[in-house]
């Protein structure tokens, strides 16, 4: 039966080929429109460390001065060096990690290779565990190396690609703005999407190239890359922003705590340590501690482009238009038939074979419209990689989207098809025999 | 022409008729408001930014250890930028327009008040950053020798003996700045506090110079200062230099480069940051241009649709309708009060559809204006929607409305 339906709607398709032609394509342009946008969306939208990121929280602590200060407000999004520093001594959480950017020049031990910048990241030991950065040689530094300022490095896939040709390069030397590094390990390819670690700088780039210890940095003097706030005068100390006492936020602060029990009594510990800070006068401001896990944190920055939610909503509207589009055409077919219909019924075919008949039809439509719709969003995904935005490059259709822009396909054209169906369907036999 | 019978007919078949209003409704909401964001967009991309574009090129460098004097390094890159040919001025700046790299500071009027009065995109440069930017003054003077003082724009001081710098006397202003911060008056000779209160004497206003980034405020774009410093090397510095010859401008980065590389070797040029100012500014509205691309994509693409769908739907109305058509031909009717008729028609679906369309546009503005900050969407919109939409459904139902007027009045005696 099921075949014979589709035969039918095969051969009824070909009797009008141009208005076949025209569904087929408005479903394509609706669909390819929406998976293409939809697929870009669900790339920055997702969620950069699925089954972690429940556990790993970002700190927010508010350190800043009473000049332009206002109840209620969201605290000062990274932290100081002092607080930082105190909260990683203090190390309530089952881990932590304090965090920012930095730049070093990198000399290549390699002749014919000219010096160049990179960027870095200043962190403490606990940043490879936390975040399941994984390496393809050598280990991350220790605790301990943190502690003694160790001239230690762990550096990207692709740093190591450039400098040692892809080999194991632990053990090596690397030259950092003039200061010799041991490589310590080098990590495979990560790309986590968004770089949810940091949000301050680009939100879609890739992690950095070199990875030490915070701790070393500051003994060296490194520069720092990324953003900063400062309330108050750093012109005093030679280390300027980055002083232990700076009046400075750079730093970011990760806490991981694995059960909701133990976030809430991390909370209650930072809700403690603010209120001991402004009772030492060292917060002017009242406390005002967040806690957000990884998912809060990227909703609270927005971190799906608007450009890009504003274009999934007009995708959305344009594949209604086309629908609309296709439920018109469909209308006007079915009941140009309605002699061949009104025949059919006389001769015993019942309202609910016409029916699936026509969705039939509408089906095999929906099935053309979808694989035109998919050639449509692989060329839109091609488009959008030539954007020059950084999560561009990341737009590629998975799995997952092909199976749902079928389904997407189906779905919509049997919608759009019901309603014709059920007219075509309300055909009364005998009118149309008599009019024939 | 009578159109009762027109309408008569469009209510026998209220399905098809309801739909093909809906779809130009929805296509004319969806391109009011697509044209109104593209509209938007054109206007930001063309906001001047105050500076001589076509004759800026920017150079920004890094490395190098900046060694006991950062001060004396910084002037003598200055002066070699000086002698590269075909360059007449060369500086040192914190900020490019539509650079890499934002610094903004708060601006008040008194040196007690709790919250600034704007926030202010802060350009800071020896002698020549002026006469580099091509900035252009309305009000009041240029800054006079002795008030430029050196500078470190690291906020670390490079040498510890070194006192404490001289604090800086006087700013420049945007006239957009001068505007807001003084609404009736004159700012020149006025004073304003930025930089940890530091009192700044107004000592002229320029037209305009935009921030080097904007922050989604476009009536902040203008909000700018320009302040006396000379700056210290601290081991990444931007230059701006102006060029007499604008096809020289590759020549020159190039130039500035490597006399940059002479002064020390073991500097690097970052080269996605030493560009035409031109380039940046392309660079800087890639996005919007990719934007406006696409949303002209989807308004052409649903335009097509909805004259796809009117030629569709039109052209199964004429074949149902022929033999009716061949009567009226047989009585009488000419070619001509056919074709009108279908016209009439379409007329009307559109007319009915853009009217439906106007609402929903506004709707869909509403939801735009609280989702993502847009202003209401001007009227001046709706009737340029309607006016393509009537002229597409016009061009969309002529295909089959000829058919349906070449429908020889013989059909009707036909047997049916």
């Amino acid at each position: 039966m099921f075949a014979y339906s589709l035969r039918m709607a095969v051969h009824s398709l070909k009797r009008n080929r141009a208005l076949t032609a025209l569904m087929v394509l408005a479903l394509a342009l609706g669909i390819g429109a929406c998976m293409t946008t939809l697929t870009v969306f669900r790339i920055l939208s997702g969620d950069p460390l699925p089954g972690r990121s429940q556990n790993l929280y970002y700190v927010q602590l508010d350190a800043g001065s009473l000049d332009g200060y206002a109840p209620g407000r969201e605290p000062q999004t990274m932290l100081t060096r002092y607080d930082a520093q105190a909260l990683l001594r203090e190390a309530r959480a089952d881990r932590q990690a304090l965090m920012t950017a930095g730049r070093v020049s990198i000399q290549p031990e390699r002749s014919g290779l000219h010096s160049f910048l990179s960027n870095a990241r200043y962190a403490s030991a606990d940043f490879f565990p936390m975040f399941d950065a994984p390496l393809r040689y050598g280990r991350a530094w220790s605790a301990g190396e943190d502690a003694q300022r160790a001239r230690v490095a762990v550096i990207s896939a692709q740093l190591n690609d450039k400098l040692f040709g892809g080999a194991d390069s632990v053990g090596r030397g690397l030259i950092l703005d003039g200061h010799s590094f041991r490589i310590v390990g080098v990590l495979a390819p990560w790309r986590p999407v968004p770089k949810f670690y940091d949000l301050s700088g680009d939100q879609f780039g890739e992690p950095e190239q070199v990875l030490l210890p915070f701790s070393t940095s500051r003994d060296l003097s490194l520069a720092l890359n990324g953003n900063s706030v400062c309330w108050g005068d750093t012109g005093g100390d030679p280390e300027g922003r980055a002083a232990l006492n700076a009046p400075c936020v750079y730093l970011q602060y990760w806490a991981q705590l694995d059960t909701p029990e133990r976030a809430q009594a991390y909370q209650r510990y930072l809700d403690d340590y603010s209120a001991q800070q402004h009772a030492a006068g060292r917060f002017p401001r009242p406390g005002n501690v967040r806690l957000r896990d990884v998912n809060e944190w990227l909703q609270f920055n927005q971190v799906v482009p608007s450009d890009v939610r504003l274009q999934a909503w007009l995708a959305l509207g344009f594949l209604l238009a086309c629908l609309v589009n296709t439920v018109g055409l469909l209308l006007a077919k079915f009941l140009r038939r309605g002699g061949e219909i009104g025949l059919r019924r006389a001769l015993g075919a019942s309202r609910r074979q016409i029916f699936l008949h026509c969705l039939a039809e509408v089906g095999v439509i929906g099935l053309a419209g979808g694989a035109l719709g998919l050639l449509l969003t692989l060329l839109g995904l091609w488009l959008v990689r030539q954007q020059p935005e950084r999560y561009a490059q990341l737009a590629e259709l998975d799995v997952g989207m092909l199976a749902a822009t079928f389904a997407l396909a189906l779905i919509a054209s049997l919608l759009a098809g019901v309603l014709p169906a059920w007219r075509a369907m309300q055909v009364a036999p005998a009118i149309q025999l008599k009019t024939q | 022409m009578d159109m009762r019978p027109i309408v008569s007919t469009l209510f026998r078949h209220k399905t098809t008729t309801a739909l093909i209003v809906l779809q130009i409704a929805l296509c004319c909401a969806i391109v009011c408001n697509v044209l109104f964001l593209i509209g938007q967009r054109l206007e930001r991309m063309q906001r001047p930014s105050g500076v001589d574009e076509s004759r800026i090129v920017t150079v920004q460098i890094a490395g190098g250890a900046p060694g006991s004097d950062a001060a004396a390094i910084g002037r003598s890159d200055e002066a070699a930028l000086r002698e590269v040919p075909g360059v007449s001025a060369a500086a040192a700046t914190t900020l490019v327009p539509f650079g890499n790299g934002a610094w903004n500071n708060g601006l008040s009027l008194s040196a007690d008040q709790p919250q600034p009065n704007l926030s202010a995109s802060t350009y800071m440069g020896g002698e020549q950053l002026f006469d580099a930017l091509g900035l252009k003054l309305v009000a009041g003077r240029r800054f006079l020798p002795e008030e430029f003082v050196d500078w470190d724009p690291s906020g670390q001081s490079a040498s510890k003996q070194d006192a404490q710098p001289a604090a800086i006397p006087a700013a420049i202003l945007t006239r957009a700045v001068a505007q807001r911060l003084f609404p009736d008056g004159e700012a020149v000779g006025k004073t304003v506090y930025a930089l940890d209160k530091t009192p700044l004497r107004v000592v002229g206003v320029v037209e305009r110079l935009a921030r080097s980034r904007d922050n989604n405020d476009p009536a902040a774009y203008d909000y700018a200062m320009l302040l006396p410093a000379k700056l210290a090397y601290t081991g990444i510095a931007k230059y701006v230099l102006k060029v007499d010859d604008p096809s020289q401008r590759q020549r020159a980065i190039d130039a500035a480069a490597a006399a940059l590389l002479r002064i020390d070797p073991s500097r690097v040029v970052i080269e996605e940051n030493s560009k035409t100012l031109q380039q940046l500014r392309e660079d800087y509205y890639q996005q919007d241009r990719a934007m406006s691309l696409l949303l002209g994509a989807v308004c052409a693409g649903l335009l097509v649709v909805t004259a796809l769908g009117i030629v569709g739907l039109a052209s199964f109305w004429v074949q149902q309708r022929t033999r009716q058509i061949g009567v009226r031909r047989a009585l009488g009717a000419t070619r001509r009060q056919i074709l009108r008729y279908f016209q009439t028609e379409n007329f009307l679906l559109t007319s009915a559809g853009i009217g439906l369309g106007m609402l929903l546009a506004y709707a869909l503005n509403l939801g735009l204006m609280s989702a993502y900050e847009l202003p209401r969407l001007p009227l001046a919109y709706l009737p340029f929607g309607a006016l393509c939409l009537w002229s597409l459904g016009q061009a969309a139902v002529l295909w089959p409305a000829r058919r349906a007027a070449s429908v020889p009045p013989a059909l009707a005696t036909r047997a049916a």
